[in-house]
């Protein structure tokens, strides 16, 4: 049998462009080709290039305390979410309080906002996660932009604090960061976490039994009444810890969660805007904490708190905070699982 | 006695070609879901879990199929020094179509993260929540699906080889009955 001859350089050059071609789609699509491009290893890096390494810890919100409880439902959520924590009943919750910041010894009057995580943990192996702020409203809008406020802070190493200049010029040039600055200036932070109500910043989309979708925000309003940080408790490094353990031994906190219906019209895409204070709010019912631990052996400590962790009846709005949010996280949780793994190696597992 | 089939089953065929199309696929996701900080991140993180327990259901059948069917002969002329990388990618390929589901289902597990396919539909952890051991399934998922998409791009490489260069009806084999 004769066959009719080839060119077989041609053809392996065929091939190798075909393979060639494959491979550089791939390379493109997981941003090898593209270095400039936004991702979670960016701010996760810019995060360790600002404020160090540190090993085990999380990337933001490093200093912060585990706490344990429940959340008691009143059933009265469940006209706007078929998920089945809103069901009248009890979740057992694993939270986490925090101070922002990278520096896990940093002194808790170093920043005005606390927050809040929770984990809520449906009979059925649903979760709900999610990471509040003592704040109602977010300081960026989009995740350039706090990419960009990360940059703006990086401290200046003279003074180890950000150069004001620069900061400001990122606000002037931000105006959506005006919401969030003029609330932090109105109000004086809390003497306690257990005075401080807590916001969800995004919103998520509720889903009910009929399956209609409602635009919702939530925030934990405290029973506790505020008060303002003392002059001692500024000089005290650890006083959030603390008052939170002298508390608990008086018996268990509470908070009743909140949640605000939007109207239609009502952004979800923007975190630096409240909505009208007339906007409907269910209170769903009353979260309950009973007991703290250090985060160094508490049970949120190996939590990832990402807030796109939703039950079926609740799922992400078109808020490109939450995306960001999961994907930075993300690379957070990978890279302190990893040092945990290293140092419980070199320490040795064997342990009793 | 019955010569060798010189071509897969239709069945088989029908499996290769979907499946190649779902896990080039899936790389792509998974690879392209770590990328972004754009809403993608949550669609494509979505879609990566059901997609890679619908690969584990499919290859699950797909090597009972395999292993009762058979697969034609290489050419006899195929020189050892090619016959031996032909064997040892396919077992690979099979390898990592079968570890990589299953490596991504235990990691979750150990992250202590809730498995969800779709809606309320979640599958139960099958590893302890042990972050130690989620962060070494955690590099190996991101190393191993490295190793299967360079498998592929092997795979691709000598089918066409064989096609164009060789000429002897391998790739036909997985083409036409």
């Amino acid at each position: 049998m004769s066959r009719a001859p080839i060119c077989v350089p041609c053809r392996l050059a065929a091939i190798a462009a075909v393979v060639g071609c494959v491979g550089a789609a791939f390379a493109w699509t997981a941003g090898w080709l593209t270095p400039k491009r936004l991702s979670a290893p960016h701010i996760v890096n810019t995060f360790e290039s600002n404020y160090g390494v540190h090993a085990g810890y999380r990337r933001n919100h490093a200093k912060g305390l585990c706490v344990e409880g429940w959340f008691d439902s009143n059933g009265n959520a469940a006209r706007v979410s078929r998920a089945a924590v809103f069901a009248p009943g009890r979740t057992p919750v694993i939270g986490r309080f925090a101070i922002p910041g990278s520096n896990p010894a940093a002194p808790d009057a170093s920043t005005p906002v606390r927050s809040m995580a929770l984990l809520f943990q449906l009979q059925d192996g649903e979760q709900w996660r999610t990471g509040m702020n003592s704040t109602p409203v977010f300081v960026v809008r989009t995740p350039n932009q706090f990419y960009a406020q990360l940059v703006a802070s990086k401290p200046d190493p003279a003074t180890s604090k950000p150069d004001p200049a620069r900061l400001d010029a990122f606000f002037q040039a931000n105006p959506e960061t005006l919401p969030f600055r003029n609330w932090v200036k109105a109000h004086a932070p809390s003497s306690s976490f257990a005075n401080t109500g807590f916001y969800s910043i995004n919103a998520f989309i509720a889903t009910d039994a009929a399956g209609h979708t409602h635009a919702v925000r939530w925030q934990t309003v405290p029973e506790t009444a505020y008060a303002p940080e003392t002059a001692a408790q500024k000089a005290d490094p650890n006083f959030l810890a603390d008052d939170l353990d002298a508390r608990l031994e008086a018996g268990p906190l509470r908070w009743h969660l909140v949640l605000t219906v939007a109207a239609p019209g009502d952004p979800t895409n923007d975190a630096t805007q409240q909505w009208p204070a007339n906007r409907e709010q269910i209170d769903a019912g009353t979260l309950v904490l009973r007991r703290a631990e250090p985060q160094s052996d508490g049970m949120c400590r190996d939590v990832n708190y990402d807030p796109t962790i939703l039950p079926d009846g609740l799922k992400p709005s078109n808020d490109p905070l939450l995306a960001a949010r999961s994907a930075a996280y993300s690379v957070s949780f990978n890279r302190r699982t990893r040092e945990q793994a290293a140092l419980a190696q070199s320490h040795g597992d064997a342990q009793p | 006695m019955k010569q060798p089939a010189q071509h897969f089953s239709a069945l088989q065929r029908l499996m290769h070609w979907s499946m190649a199309v779902l896990i080039v696929a899936m790389l792509f996701v998974g690879v392209g879901m770590v990328s972004t900080v754009s809403s993608l991140h949550d669609s494509l993180l979505a879609l990566h879990r059901p997609l890679g327990i619908a690969l584990f259901v499919l290859v699950v059948l797909r090597l009972a199929v395999r292993l009762k069917r058979g697969a034609p002969p290489l050419p006899a002329d195929l020189p050892m020094w090619q016959r031996l990388p032909a064997h040892a990618s396919h077992l690979v390929l099979y390898a990592l179509m079968i570890a990589m589901p299953l490596i991504g289902w235990s990691m979750l597990s150990a992250g202590g993260y809730p498995v969800v396919l779709f809606g309320g539909v979640h599958l139960p952890p099958i590893a302890p929540h042990d972050v130690a051991l989620y962060a070494w399934l955690r590099a190996a998922h991101t190393w191993l699906a490295l190793a299967l998409y360079a498998t592929v791009l092997l795979h691709l490489a000598a089918a066409l080889f064989h096609a164009l260069i060789r000429r002897d009806g391998v790739l036909a084999s997985m083409v036409r009955g």
